[in-house]
């Protein structure tokens, strides 16, 4: 059941993506940005955690996910250390995907070469 | 010269968008999307099942999670298949998180010849920067906008 709730809510995501694309050229570098920003807004009013409740991988895989992680994070940094919180709290909350971004990145662009794309 | 390469190369990938335009029909796009978006988004409900099994509590599996997915999105670019898949996918491999692992290795892959600081270590955040900028910024934003309401609107 968890498979089917986050293939549904995962690929509907991927959609909304697909749908901006092909209508609006928007660059996939301007679709990432905006979908992170979005996640924030959407988990800052609570619209993303029942999402995330009910898709699970669905919902938190996904890029607003990421964002939502990034609110979250800084509503619990708030909660937990006052003003700072805010400046500490979305870093926290995505700690593990950025350094993990960073550090896979690099090693991956130092092994391996680019393939020529036919 | 290399600006010249660079600018007959975005000229040859606008006549490639352009042939491909199209014959590709937003119908077709947004079900490949679909599919293999959701199917990426299964592959993180598998690790995060699989993680919970483990005992790991629930707050911190999604930095598994997300770092087992990202480690996968930039080993599956290195090898050069994420890139064969987003050939047809679309966004069902930009939105992902795998897609940010991907829009930092491509790059930093492509420009390593310029060197490992300014080569690699900066090219790698071309996609990457915008989006930890714009972010993390509005998470301060939405930190601060929390803060004053939890503690003055009472």
């Amino acid at each position: 059941m968890d498979y089917i709730r986050a293939f549904i809510v995962g690929g509907f995501i991927c959609v909304i993506g697909q749908i901006l694309m092909d209508k609006t050229k928007l660059t996939p570098a301007r679709i990432l940005v905006s979908f992170v920003t979005l996640g924030v807004i959407l988990g800052a009013l609570g619209i993303y955690e029942p999402l995330v409740k009910y898709g699970k991988a669905g919902a938190t895989v996904p890029l607003p996910g990421f964002g939502y992680s990034l609110a979250k994070g800084a509503f619990k940094g708030v909660d937990e250390y006052g003003l700072i919180g805010a400046f500490t709290g979305g870093v926290t909350g995505t700690a593990a995907g950025i350094a993990a971004a960073v550090f896979f990145g690099y090693i991956m662009a130092i092994i391996f070469s680019p393939k020529m794309k036919k | 010269m290399e600006k010249k390469l660079e600018k007959q190369l975005s000229e040859e990938f606008k006549n490639m968008v352009d042939k491909n335009n199209p014959q590709s029909s937003i119908i077709k796009d947004c079900i490949f999307a679909f599919v293999i978006g959701g199917l990426i988004c299964d592959i993180g409900q598998f690790f995060m099942n699989l993680f919970l099994s483990f005992g790991i509590p629930e707050d911190n599996v999604g930095f598994y999670v997300a770092t087992v997915m990202v480690f996968l999105g930039a080993f599956l670019t290195g090898l050069g298949i994420y890139d064969n898949v987003a050939k047809y996918a679309g966004a069902g491999t930009i939105v992902p998180i795998t897609g940010f692992a991907n829009s930092i290795v491509s790059p930093a892959m492509e420009f390593k010849r310029e060197g490992y600081i300014l080569g690699v270590g900066a090219r790698m955040f071309i996609i990457a920067g915008p989006v930890l900028v714009y972010g993390i910024s509005s998470s301060v934003i939405v930190g601060i906008i929390y803060y004053f309401i939890k503690y003055f609107v009472k």
